[in-house]
């Protein structure tokens, strides 16, 4: 009978606690679960509006769509177009939607709505080959000057990054020297000149259309930027400003492989965004991204919403049991029936507590009253409590109808109450109430109703709802909470009550002993 | 004052129910060996086997139907006490001291008949009063006619002697008095009073009842604290007896003194209250962990391990 080593047992203590904790972290982390339930993220919510005017043929409008635009991820996209066929067309140039329709006259209006998460990290796209420099052709004295302009300004620059930025210096002086006013006359576009002249010069470049986010703005376009390759990723700048780098405002559209919009059937096209910014609810947001990565394999959120809730439920029982372990353990309450106040507590969270109060002690009393009269009977016990388990049924039944017909729908909400315990528990409480008298009865129905509550209380509290549900793991500390007071050896709270006496009995001692 | 400091309960030596239950019950209590306790009626058995005394067992009712008959089998029983085998905490205990007429009395003086008695053995067939309500199995067996040295100290029922048994040692005891706030029940909850006993002598240290100490039987009003109790050895021995008996660590025994048959066993329990220490005025810890430090195998016999606490636990001393 040695007394095991401790160690062991702590370890695991603290390992269920690593684990829970440190898993309920990294899901927070990689899925963005936040961890208060009300938490909003804001997001832009753009609007993408094409117009056109229809011949009565067939009609195909495809239309550019973002394509893990850097420091945004998007949330939802949906088009709204009445009597328009729409997919999403997925290929290594890009993403396109495509609205369809078999005929279609007059004035066109189709929409296309995304939900975009800003201000996140810009991931290096990594090109799986190389980028190589397109060739330029220039007519003969653009060729020279566009030779010159590119030998100045690689004279002054050292890598990709500076050449860019010098050439953007040299067309945008205010008294642009011959070459670049001969440039400029001749492709008035200066994202186009300057993406033709950095391929001129070896440097792989491409233009980019970025859509510019200001709250509340309708009728925007798209602005034009050029994107250079500097051996390792492509560097965004704005061949207006010069800027180098994605401003946290900027969602780069589409690039310039592929053409914004495509209208077959139709003319007169045009395409115009809004936008604004709104916030959505944090959850709701990861669980719209939840992945296939092995942490979204413990969420319950993949299941059907009818198991899902079941799990709700399910998920707060171990709180309840540290509850009632706590009680017990720690506290010293005496409750009539060990986990009886959790199902209870679990009843309350359908009924609110008020009613369920009041439900409860009506029908455990009413039972009793009919308990009494059953014991003159001189049942057999199994007979005896599948009698009671009847009444319990017609006097919730009663109850619920009464409830309902004083026009209390939630009169309903009491049939959640476990029969069966409410029934056991009736008996034990009348064999108590003949043995030990009504105090005690008191005591323990009292002790379990207090335990009830409390466990109600913890479990209606919308933080420990979302949390348990949402990072069931976190139900391993609990678990672990709930061994460490199984090793609990000091006294209970009501055992400082119930010893008292020997201690107000010694002093009354000492003071006759010094007296004599 | 109305909350002792848990430090002050500690220096006290004051055993805990979460300490009793997962140091002491939990350590030396094998599982396996809880029905030898928790089954009055295999208690008895194992009892002859080691010839520990226990009170005449007349029969036991194990069918529904054999209580139709019950009458034939009461015949020519004056007093008798009906038990559930698995009963706890004194419930479900009937005590029938005579016969007036066709009606029986109960301990309390209360008439009940011989329906009420079926009434009762149905209850506990069916597991009424037994833990958690399970089926279970009545004992009819012979009333304590007690010693008349508890003359006067005993209110309607039957006094017996609780004495803690720990690794075969008796560590404290006390003697249980019932009262007439206590209907009759030795339970020191119900009302009973507790005389803490000198495991070195036997003679009453103090009284409490309700935690409050007393001087005198609230009924009676006989002084306790002349109390002395005969054989107080034997008593010992028999309580000490009990390990070998059932190879329980912790368990508390609960003797009667019958006025013929001498010190008799009534029923152990393998999780025995805490309100002894309250009689005794002194916690059980600085005993147990006491004789937790003797080295195993020092006192061999039942004997050896009696005069041992005799010296060592007396009044003023540990």
């Amino acid at each position: 009978m040695k007394k095991p080593s401790r160690a062991p047992f702590y370890s695991i203590i603290v390992g269920l606690i690593l684990l829970g904790l440190g898993t309920a972290w990294l899901r927070h982390t990689t899925m963005e679960i936040p961890f208060l339930a009300g938490e909003q993220r804001p997001v832009w919510m753009i609007e993408a509006r094409v117009d056109f005017f229809a011949n009565g043929d067939p009609v195909v409008a495809t239309l550019a769509l973002p394509d893990n635009p850097p420091g945004f991820r998007m949330f939802t996209e949906q088009a709204a177009s009445p009597g328009y066929g729409w997919s999403v067309i997925e290929s290594n140039q890009g993403r396109r939607g495509e609205w369809t329709k078999r005929s279609a006259a007059g004035p066109q209006t189709l929409y296309y709505k995304a939900q975009f998460v800003g201000g996140l990290d810009n991931d290096p796209i990594i090109e799986p080959q190389i980028p190589q420099a397109r060739s330029v052709i220039w007519d003969g004295p653009q060729a020279t000057a566009a030779g010159q302009l590119l030998a100045v300004a690689l004279s002054t620059s050292s890598t990709p990054q500076s050449m860019t930025r010098e050439l953007i210096k040299l067309l945008k002086d205010p008294s642009p020297d011959q070459n670049a006013s001969l440039m400029l006359a001749a492709e008035p576009n200066m994202a186009t000149l300057l993406e033709k002249l950095l391929n001129q010069a070896g440097i792989p470049a491409r233009s980019a259309m970025g859509l510019y986010l200001e709250d509340a703005r309708r009728h925007q376009s798209l602005t034009q930027m050029v994107e250079v390759y500097d051996g390792e990723e492509w560097v965004l700048f704005n061949p207006a400003t010069g800027q180098q780098g994605v401003p946290e405002n900027l969602l780069i559209w589409h690039r310039d492989n592929q053409s914004l919009l495509d209208v077959v059937g139709g003319r007169n096209s045009r395409i115009s965004f809004s936008m604004i910014y709104q916030t959505v609810p944090a959850l709701e947001l990861a669980r719209a991204q939840s992945n296939d990565s092995i942490f979204s394999i413990i969420g319950v959120h993949r299941l059907p919403i009818e198991e899902q809730s079941m799990f709700k439920l399910l998920f707060l029982l171990p709180l309840g049991a540290l509850v009632v372990v706590f009680m017990r353990v720690i506290v010293g309450l005496k409750t009539s029936g060990t986990f009886m106040p959790i199902l209870i507590a679990l009843a309350f969270l359908q009924t609110s507590l008020g009613l369920g109060l009041f439900s409860f002690i009506s029908v455990v009393s009413f039972g009793l009253v009919l308990r009494t009269y059953l014991s003159r009977l001189n049942l057999l016990l199994i007979a005896r409590i599948a009698t009671l388990v009847v009444l319990v049924i017609f006097i919730i039944s009663v109850l619920s109808l009464v409830g309902y017909q004083m026009g209390l729908n939630t009169g309903m909400t009491i049939t959640f109450f476990p029969m069966i315990i409410i029934a056991w528990t009736i008996e034990r409480m009348s064999i108590l109430w003949e043995e030990e008298g009504p105090k005690e009865v008191l005591v323990q129905g009292g002790g379990s109703l207090l335990v009830a509550v409390l466990a109600y209380l913890m479990m209606q509290f919308p933080l420990i709802g979302h949390l348990t549900f949402n990072f069931p793991e976190l139900n391993l500390v609990f678990l672990a909470l709930i061994m460490l007071m199984g090793q609990y050896t000091g006294y209970k709270f009501s055992e400082l009550r119930r010893f008292r006496a020997m201690v107000e009995n010694e002093i009354v001692e000492d003071k006759a002993g010094g007296t004599k | 004052m109305k909350w002792v400091s848990p430090w002050r309960l500690r220096r006290m030596g004051i055993l805990g129910m979460n300490c009793r239950n997962r140091d002491f019950i939990g350590s030396y209590n094998p599982r396996h060996l809880f029905p030898l306790v928790d089954n009055k009626l295999k208690t008895k058995l194992i009892a002859e086997e080691y010839e520990v005394a226990t009170p005449r067992l007349f029969f036991v009712v194990e069918q529904q139907h054999e209580i139709a008959t019950i009458e034939k089998k009461l015949t020519g029983l004056e007093g008798f006490a009906v038990k559930p085998a698995k009963g706890s905490g004194g419930k479900g205990i009937l005590v029938i001291i005579g016969r007036r007429g066709d009606k029986f009395i109960k301990s309390s003086g209360v008439e009940i008949t011989v329906e009420d008695i079926r009434r009762h053995m149905s209850n506990t067939l069916a597991g009424l009063y037994s833990l958690g309500g399970k089926p279970d199995v009545v004992i009819v067996e012979d009333l304590i006619q007690f010693d008349d040295s508890f003359e006067g100290y005993s209110y309607e029922g039957v006094p017996d002697i609780r004495i803690i048994v720990f690794k075969g040692y008796p560590v404290m005891a006390m003697l249980r008095l019932a009262t007439h706030a206590s209907d009759g029940k030795a339970n020191l909850h119900q009302g009973a009073v507790g005389v803490g006993l000198d495991i070195g002598t036997g003679s009453a240290l103090r009284a409490v009842q309700f935690s409050r100490p007393v001087t005198h039987h609230p009924d009676t009003k006989r002084p306790l604290h002349e109390i002395q109790i005969a054989n107080w050895r034997d008593m010992l021995l028999l309580a000490s007896r009990c390990f070998e008996m059932t190879g329980l660590g912790y368990i508390g025994t609960d003797i009667v003194l019958d006025k013929v048959r001498g010190a008799q066993l009534l029923e152990l329990n393998a999780r025995p209250g805490l309100s002894i220490q309250v009689a005794n005025g002194r916690g059980l810890l600085p005993r147990l962990r006491h004789i937790e430090s003797i080295k195993p195998r020092s006192h061999r016999t039942p004997e050896q391990r009696v005069d041992y606490v005799m010296r060592t636990f007396t009044r003023d001393g540990q």
